[in-house]
């Protein structure tokens, strides 16, 4: 206890404490009211994936019949909507475009931040410029493209357009190569180091976290989006990955019969995600604020 | 390290023109039949592999424009005059299709082709550069580095071009060259009733620019409604989520709350789930028929069911509070760990000088959070701008409408831009919308990235 704290009057302290009490009170309120309405929808997920009755709802909160043949049914009910495939599918193309991503990714980042070239401020500003269109716009041509060349509806195509980008998502990567000494490079070259042999042996060692994180986002992207595979599968329902597969359970005409199996398959994927998420977090954190955490 | 002024790109282009201009002058013969036939300085030196990578390059390049982009870049002033047509077969009793040109072809291919000039330039530049330098080497009684040497730079001094070269090739492919095709669809009539190649399409100017933003009533009208919602939303979907997700951060990290761990870990479980499943969860729960609805009336609270994503008022109000229920947990996670880095110092003189908790918000942590997470608020807002997934899992844009064209009243312009392409093939229109997207987002992130000189301070670790 500080002097100051000491020769306060008595009941000034105290009104101060009741004072804080009162508001840790009112925080403790919003949180909990908060919480109920972050995790209902949760809640609501995981019993509805095991509820028995069908329907995109039920009178009562509690499902009068236990079941967990809303998942062994995605499984083995695979005539109108093929879960298991679809998860392979979204994991095949999660791998593939993984790797590729964050290859890509890494080699670009380290160019950009350790090597000076005649066009680097010039790719640089191109790569900002063209990330400034709006995706989906690129889309529609390499929809005509792969159509021309034979490759629509196929999960190769998936994995190009998922990994074809990866030259301008490398400002994180970027950012977190310049916060390297860049002293630790000149003294390897002095002992005869190439710059190949610095990016293996320097530069990739010293940021895996940054390596983690490029690879989980790529990793986990294919999982989430909706848009690139409606519009490049459109109704090549065996090529499609779970996001669009699950979208189509819960169409109008199909929900009724397949709404606690779409909360089946839902949380199928939300566990992989959820376990990489946890993993990913900090490096999330820092990621988003470009270490400025670190001050 | 001070930043350089540059010269404007039209005086660094003359001056690289020069250049070659004074290594013509000064190069001998075979210097200067390389600037016709590639790699011919190289093999007259004896760089014999080199030369060959060369005069390969310039054959393929011959090869790949001779044998197939010209059958397409030819067209490329009409977009291509002769339909498919369809002829009646007497002798077999069927429709014959005679094959006519594909202006979606003649467009897609004729880019391609014209793209294929920039590396037979780059490669025509180093070409003449080598036979240049081999020469001025010569001439000096210097001996030439050999093949295996000229290799190795490519993983030291010219390692940029090892890095860089995969990467760039999926850039100009995937990319680049889409948008490229895309603005130039922007210029063409190429909608329903043009969809070769039954009907070719053909390019007409800045008609679709017009039509848009006056010609066309009804496209001027929707242009404009969608793209003020759009905005409208990007504001309240950004700010609403920064200020919203800071106070939860501030309310969990206050000093004497518990269990901040526990806090956390609830808020965060939600992001972990994801996006596309709870936005279609969530907005399942809010049809007529939906399980609000059916509490709200079980409870006697409402007679009829409330309208959530079927009234445009009442959907546009949702849409802005469901994606408060999904990023709110992303700002938190993110402000966290920034406002333990508040100095504590700032908190208590504010104390001291008896501030309120509100006005030590405003005066202290809004004020440092905008300065450390600045870059991260605009990519957010540009990320609304565009946030697809959102918009069009929950309402899918709807309620429709007839004021607009094809578009709904929650449609932001990305998602009107996917209707006027995935159901309606009005290519055109959507590219044109698309022009107009990058013109705004360009825009807001030009003036933001001036503001913040990420630019200058970019180096300051070299």
């Amino acid at each position: 206890m500080t002097n100051a704290e000491i020769y306060k009057p008595a009941g000034r302290s105290a009104s101060i404490k009741s004072r804080e009490r009162a508001a840790n009170a009112a925080i403790y309120t919003v949180l909990s009211v908060m919480s109920l309405f972050w995790l209902l929808p949760v809640l609501w997920l995981l019993v509805s994936s095991f509820r028995g009755e069908p329907g995109a709802y039920t009178e009562y909160i509690m499902p009068k019949q236990w079941t967990l043949s809303n998942y062994t049914r995605l499984f083995t009910d695979t005539a109108l909507f093929s879960f298991p495939r679809w998860y392979m599918n979204t994991l095949f193309v999660a791998v593939c475009s993984c790797a590729i991503t964050t290859f890509l990714t890494l080699m670009v980042a380290y160019t950009y931040s350790r090597l000076r070239f005649r066009w680097r401020r010039g790719l640089m500003n191109i790569s900002l410029v063209l990330g400034m269109f709006p995706g989906f716009m690129s889309m529609i041509a390499i929809y005509h493209f792969m159509k021309a060349i034979g490759l629509d509806q196929s999960l190769a195509a998936l994995i190009m357009v998922y990994s074809g980008g990866a030259a301008l998502g490398y400002y994180v990567a970027k950012g977190f190569f310049d916060t390297i000494p860049k002293a630790l490079d000149e003294a390897a070259t002095i002992d005869g180091c190439t710059r190949n042999g610095i990016f293996w042996k320097i530069i990739l060692p010293s940021s895996l976290p940054i390596v983690a994180y490029t690879a989980l986002t790529a990793f986990i992207a294919p999982w989430l989006d909706f848009i690139f595979v409606s519009v490049i599968m459109k109704d090549n329902y065996a090529n499609y990955t779970v996001s669009v597969g699950l979208f189509r359970m819960i169409e109008r005409e199909n929900i009724y019969q397949y709404y606690t199996r779409f909360c089946a398959g839902a949380v199928l994927v939300a566990i992989p995600i959820t376990l990489l998420f946890v993993k990913m977090q900090k490096y999330y954190v820092e990621g988003v604020t470009g270490g400025a955490v670190k001050g | 390290m001070a930043v350089k002024k540059r010269d404007p790109f039209y005086l660094r282009l003359a001056r690289g023109f020069n250049e070659y201009i004074r290594m013509f002058r000064e190069g001998d013969l075979w210097t200067r039949l390389s600037y016709l036939i590639m790699g011919a300085g190289s093999l007259a030196r004896g760089q014999i592999a080199k030369g060959l990578l060369f005069l390969g390059g310039e054959a393929a390049f011959i090869w790949f424009y001779a044998g197939f982009g010209w059958r397409y870049l030819k067209d490329f002033g009409t977009l291509g005059t002769n339909a498919q047509l369809r002829v009646w077969d007497e002798a077999d009793e069927v429709f014959r299709r005679i094959p006519g040109d594909n202006s979606m072809l003649i467009l897609l291919y004729s880019v391609l082709t014209l793209a294929a000039i920039l590396p037979l330039v780059m490669l025509w530049k180093s070409n003449v550069r080598a036979a240049y330098k081999a020469q001025k080497l010569r001439e000096s009684n210097k001996s030439l580095p050999g093949f295996l040497a000229d290799a190795k730079t490519l993983l030291d001094n010219r390692f940029h071009m090892t890095l860089l070269s995969f990467p760039m090739i999926t850039l100009a492919l995937f990319t680049a060259l889409p948008i490229v095709f895309m603005v130039l669809i922007a210029f063409t009539n190429f909608d329903k009733s043009h969809q070769p190649p039954g009907s070719l399409f053909g390019w007409v100017g800045l008609a679709n620019m017009r039509n848009v933003v006056f010609s066309n009533p009804l496209y001027a009208r929707s242009f404009g409604g969608i793209l003020g919602w759009t905005f409208v939303w990007a504001v309240f979907a950004t700010f609403s989520n920064y200020i919203l997700g800071m106070i939860l951060a501030l309310m969990i990290n206050k000093k004497g709350i518990k269990l901040k761990r526990m806090w956390r870990t609830i808020f965060v479980t939600t992001i972990a789930i994801p996006q596309f499943v709870s936005l279609m969860l969530v907005s399942k729960m809010f049809t007529d028929t939906g399980v609000v609805n059916v509490i709200l009336q079980r409870l006697h609270i409402v007679s009829s069911p409330i309208p959530f994503l079927t009234d445009a008022n009442w959907a546009r109000f949702m849409v802005v509070m469901i994606n408060i229920w999904v990023g709110i947990p992303y700002t938190m996670l993110m402000s966290t760990g920034i406002l333990m880095n508040i100095p504590a110092e700032l908190y208590e003189s504010a104390s001291i000088d008896g501030a309120t908790p509100v006005q030590t918000f405003i005066s202290i942590t809004l004020p440092y959070m905008l300065f450390v997470t600045g870059p991260y608020l605009i990519t957010t807002f540009v990320g609304n701008i565009n946030n697809f997934n959102v918009i069009y899992l929950l309402t899918a844009g709807g309620p429709a409408t007839l004021d607009y064209y094809q578009g709904g009243k929650t449609d932001l312009l990305v998602t009107w831009l996917y209707k006027l392409t995935v159901n309606e093939q009005n290519y055109s229109l959507a590219s044109t919308i698309g022009i107009f997207i990058f013109v705004i987002v360009a825009a807001l992130s030009l003036t933001v990235y001036n503001l913040t000189g990420s630019v200058k301070k970019e180096d300051q670790f070299s």
